[in-house]
């Protein structure tokens, strides 16, 4: 989700805003309190999965919470800040008063204000026993981690911090309205649930709501109209998709338990995780209580279509015609040789194993980033408690040329009934140079 | 190398070995709470980096160069066909193809899953029992395994869950299915998954067998026939009858190997704990040689020697290094073929198969490069137990099958024509490309007995690189085996008539023909280690417990007294199953001898 902020636009929109505060100076030492009840601690535990402040307060090969995950910035690197009980270090010093200003408004102790990679006008939904909650974990559940994260490297003036209280000043919301707008949607207390799930904790709109000239999300809540979940921009390289219910591009055809198996293992019928959405899955969903995942699956079937779309149709002639031999069409024979023995040359994968491409929302969508993304440097499955198995599709990058890819994306859009537009040599050309590393495999799958 | 960064000092229990035994114990014995470290002297393997399409599918790479093969530089054995000459090293890999790494010989392997008969587990008693204590050739050392069928009927169900195995059943609970093998005894439940779609090759074989009478049943093949999760969470793929299953990683996810049904989940365990590159040399003992206390091992990675402790040590390597380190180790007595006293290196047996050749009208494509490795078409009518062994003039049994696994084309150019074919030119590849399209193969794939003068032992001569005596295999074929062979064979020619053959070409073995290590046969050797009831004729006892030393179990084929009819992996998961729900639910209660010697 805070990938959002790496894109080179949005980055420098930012740069110029400010930047990324860091905590400092507290007066009171937090210490651990052997009378705080566990299932408080627990429930603690759990709402910071809700928000997910792991993916980015906690980096690869450093303590848990004590931050440093770095954002590449075309202005220099800044990284994200330790939230660890430690006093001088991290928040240990914080007042649960101030812990809450904090996380629901985005003003730090200081009075100053918090970089919005910190989802606060999304947070600012999250209710006093929550919000409690966090506080006694992150006071007392979590260890305390004497290490500072490393200095930003960004040259005055773009490292001013003042820019950044305006920005607050026009796009948060107060508490008092944010709780108001998500909390009156529904009286079913499931979908009420759902709604501040997506809306306050899970932040879903950082990525899944398209952004104004400011970065700002353009709705809040299903409330502000259509926008909301409307799918977002290109994050490094991979187009975030509407959660509404636009029949093609959208969850039109994911039924409540889809959207659970998805969230919960990272992988359901019609489609599998990739890109920025799965460090959501293997960091905050999969562990999501099974109410609070069909609480959150109801709430998304709610969101009305934001665009008209024709229904998805199956149309069988490409499968008709791979079954008779026919490679006429430019990109069969690829599909047949590269893709078939998983995806099948009906379209249809096989279950939660491989995914379809026949009728799959990230197949159609208008921006076939993603698409070319996946075919030129592959993808896994990351494996979970909740489903170890690791299914890893190889990379083709090296094994097909542009026009090779932009034959097969284009007969995979075409296909099935997809019907999608065509994509040129040169968008593939043009992605292959951005994709600078291949992503897959970051961590090697061993199964 | 290690999956943890730091492996606990002193786990609760010690497995050599990550093949299915090992991954099996594993499983088990980290769900019964304790923590467990497994040793393996191969590499990590990875579907998703060595088995990525298409790489994974080259058979230069993969059958021809053995990638993923035991390495003969380090490790390997001597082999002799009779105890008057001297053994020489097994330096290329041929025969038999024991695997290394990850997943062992569970990785490279077919996917053939089967159980066995009734009969086949107490062998010796109902030989005596139906024929007589003399039908019972003089120096062959017939025994029952001390399990019944029955006993292990919940752990064949259990295996079959976790590999997600295709098959049909013919009983089940007493009720008959009107399908699958008739002569199979009763199952508590269905396969986890249907058959296999039959190969035109095998469709051909079922009716021609059923019109001579015999009675076709689909081959119970752990290939996935549908997607498939299993009770583990582990979840495969289904076959797509690619042929790249026997020496590779099947890169679908559709082979059931202990990387694929259980590694994964075993991964998500903390109180599992993997090493890499471990080659262990030795099974350290206390004092009093009674009880075992850990292993001696050389980390690969860093060339240097370590040891490691632990309350209880579970031996799973393949089944030749098992009776090796057995050996190594000076645990059990080792078997001396003179006195006929000893155990360890006793029962060594192997299996019987041979492959004859039909070729048919140009107008039947049999498309050999089209297989599933356990997949196919068997008959049971050679191996069943009602089959009137006093008549036919031998012990044991052996199928038949159309088991079309896929033809590799560097294999279809070697093998091409049959005996007496041209080598080269226009005829060599019209016969190639004749044989490829148009034939199929029929296997006699049979039982193979244990004999007096056919064991393991150390070789006097021959060192590995970490200065151990070599495993010395003394192996020949005997009569009775050879006649149960021929016997199948004949049935092979009546089913080749009636399929409509052009040409065929019969092959069994030949009275008098030796063991040849040259030639591909299969990986199936067993014994060495065996189980039963007497500690004077066998190693371990029913639950595959050592009986020298208390905290030892000993998992595989190497336990098996002599060699079945069918592919041993199904009853190598059930034997480790089986033992694995003895030590959680009586061993580790009260840690000992579970059988009173």
């Amino acid at each position: 989700m805070t990938h959002i902020f790496r894109t080179p636009f949005y980055a420098a929109l930012y740069a110029a805003l400010g930047l990324l505060a860091i905590f400092s100076s507290p007066l009171t030492i937090a210490r651990a309190d052997t009378s705080i009840p566990p299932a408080l601690l627990e429930e603690g535990h759990y709402q910071a999965i809700l928000g997910d402040c792991a993916a980015c307060h906690t980096a690869p090969g450093r303590p848990d919470y004590s931050g440093g995950l770095p954002f590449e910035l075309p202005i220099g690197t800044i990284y994200s800040t330790n939230i660890s009980p430690d006093p001088v270090h991290g928040i240990g010093r914080y007042s649960e008063a101030e812990f809450a200003r904090a996380v629901r408004l985005g003003v730090r102790k200081d009075d100053s204000t918090l970089y919005p990679a910190m989802p606060y006008p999304s947070y600012a939904r999250l209710s006093d026993a929550d919000i409690h909650a966090l506080y006694v974990y992150f006071q007392h559940g979590v260890a305390p981690q004497a290490i500072a994260p490393p200095e930003n490297k960004i040259k005055w003036p773009l490292s001013m911090r003042w820019p950044l209280r305006v920005w607050r000043w026009l796009f948060a919301p107060s508490i008092r309205y944010a709780q108001q707008r998500t909390n009156s949607q529904f009286t079913d207390p499931t979908l009420a649930r759902g709604a501040y799930l997506v809306e306050g904790p899970g932040h879903c709109g950082a990525c899944h709501t398209p952004r104004g000239i400011a970065l700002n999300e353009k709705a809040q809540t299903a409330q502000d109209g259509p926008l909301f979940l409307s799918g977002g921009g290109v994050v490094e390289q991979w187009v975030v998709p509407s959660l509404r219910q636009e029949n093609r591009t959208g969850l039109g055809r994911w039924s409540e338990q889809d959207i659970v198996d998805f969230l919960r293992t990272g992988r359901a019928r019609p489609g599998a995780s990739f890109g920025g959405m799965t460090p959501v899955v293997i960091h905050s969903t999969y562990a999501f209580t099974d109410n609070d995942l069909h609480a959150i699956a109801r709430y998304l079937r709610t969101l009305s279509p934001a665009r008209p779309e024709a229904p998805w149709v199956y149309d069988p002639s490409t499968a008709d015609a791979l079954r008779r031999g026919d490679i006429t069409q430019p990109g069969a024979q690829t599909y047949l040789d590269r893709c078939a023995a998983c995806h099948r040359s009906d379209g249809a994968g096989y279950g939660t194993v491989f995914p379809p491409l026949a009728g799959n929302p990230v197949v159609m969508t208008d921006n076939p980033t993603s698409l070319i993304h996946i075919i030129l440097a592959g993808e896994t499955m990351h494996p979970l408690p909740t489903a170890p198995s690791a299914f890893t599709m190889p990379a083709f990058g090296d094994a097909l040329s542009d026009k090779e890819v932009a034959e097969l994306v284009s007969f995979i859009r075409h296909s099935w009934g997809n019907h999608s537009s065509s994509v040129s040599e040169d968008k593939v050309r043009r992605l292959r140079q951005q994709i600078a590393h291949p992503t897959v495999p970051p961590i090697l799958p061993k199964n | 190398m290690t999956d943890h960064v730091t492996p606990p000092k002193k786990p609760d229990v010690l497995i050599i070995g990550a093949g299915w035994a090992g991954s099996i114990m594993a499983k088990e014995l980290t769900e019964a709470g304790l923590h467990v470290t497994m040793l393996e002297r191969g590499h990590d393997h990875s579907t998703a980096v060595e088995g990525a399409y298409p790489e994974s599918i080259d058979e230069l790479r993969g059958a021809i160069r053995k990638r993923l093969f035991q390495k003969l530089a380090r490790t390997s054995l001597t082999i002799r066909n009779h105890p008057t000459q001297t053994a020489l090293p097994y330096r290329q890999l041929a025969a038999f193809l024991p695997g290394e790494g990850v997943g062992g010989a569970g990785l490279h392997w077919s996917g053939c899953h089967f159980r066995t008969t009734e009969d086949e587990l107490r062998l010796r008693s109902v030989t005596q029992e139906r024929y007589g204590r003399n039908f019972i050739p003089d120096g062959m050392f017939l025994q029952d395994y001390g399990v019944s069928y029955q006993e292990l009927e919940p752990f064949f169900d259990k295996a079959e869950k976790v590999f997600g195995t295709a098959g049909e059943a013919s009983s089940v609970r007493g009720q008959a299915t009107g399908g699958g093998n008739i002569f199979a005894p009763d199952r508590s439940d269905h396969f986890p998954l249907p058959p296999l779609a039959d190969t035109f090759s095998a469709s051909l074989f079922r009716k021609a067998a059923t019109e001579v009478g015999f009675h076709p049943y689909s081959m119970p093949a752990a290939n996935a026939s549908q997607p498939y999760t299993n009770p583990y969470g582990c979840q495969m793929g289904p076959c797509n009858f690619c042929g790249y299953c026997s020496g590779y990683d099947c890169y679908l996810y559709s082979k059931a190997s202990p990387n694929v049904n259980i590694l994964p989940a075993l991964r998500q365990d903390k109180r599992f704990t993997l090493i890499t590159q471990a080659q262990v040399l030795e099974i350290l003992l206390d004092d009093d040689r009674k009880t075992a206390t850990g292993v001696r091992y050389i980390d690969l990675t860093t060339q240097s020697e370590q040891t490691m402790q632990a309350d209880l040590v579970i031996l799973s390597a393949f089944q030749l290094h098992n009776v090796h380190l057995m050996l190594t180790s000076g645990i059990g007595q080792p078997y001396d073929p003179v006195t006929q006293t000893g155990v360890i290196g006793r029962n060594f047996t192997y299996q019987t198969i041979t492959s004859s050749r039909v070729w048919l009208p140009k107008t039947h494509f049999t498309n050999q490069f089209v297989g599933a490795g356990g997949g196919g078409v068997a008959i049971d009518d050679i191996n069943h137990p009602g089959l009137d062994r006093g008549k036919a003039g031998f012990i044991g049994g052996s199928p038949i099958w159309v088991n079309q696994a896929g033809t590799k084309p560097i294999n279809a150019a070697l093998s091409s024509g049959g005996k007496g074919a041209p080598r080269w030119g226009h005829a060599y590849k019209t016969a190639m490309i004749d044989q490829y399209r148009h034939s199929l193969s029929i296997d006699a794939h049979g039982s193979n007995m244990a004999y007096r003068d056919v064991y393991l032992d150390l070789d006097p001569t021959w060192r590995n690189a970490y200065g151990q005596p070599m495993l010395r295999m003394t192996f020949t074929w005997k009569e009775n085996d050879i006649r149960m062979n021929q016997y199948a064979v004949q049935h092979i020619g009546q089913i080749a008539k009636a399929m409509g053959a052009t040409k065929i070409a019969l092959n069994s073995l030949q009275h008098g023909q030796n063991f040849d290590s040259r030639l591909y046969q299969t990986t199936h050797l067993n014994g060495g280690v065996i189980m039963g009831e007497n500690p004077k004729t066998s190693a371990v006892n029913r639950y595959l417990q050592s009986w020298d030393v208390s905290n030892l179990f000993v998992i595989g084929s190497s336990a098996f007294p002599q060699g079945l009819g069918y592919n041993p992996t199904g009853l190598v998961a059930a034997l480790a199953y089986w033992s694995a729900y003895h030590i959680r639910h009586t061993y580790l209660r009260n840690p000992g001898p579970m059988v009173t010697a």
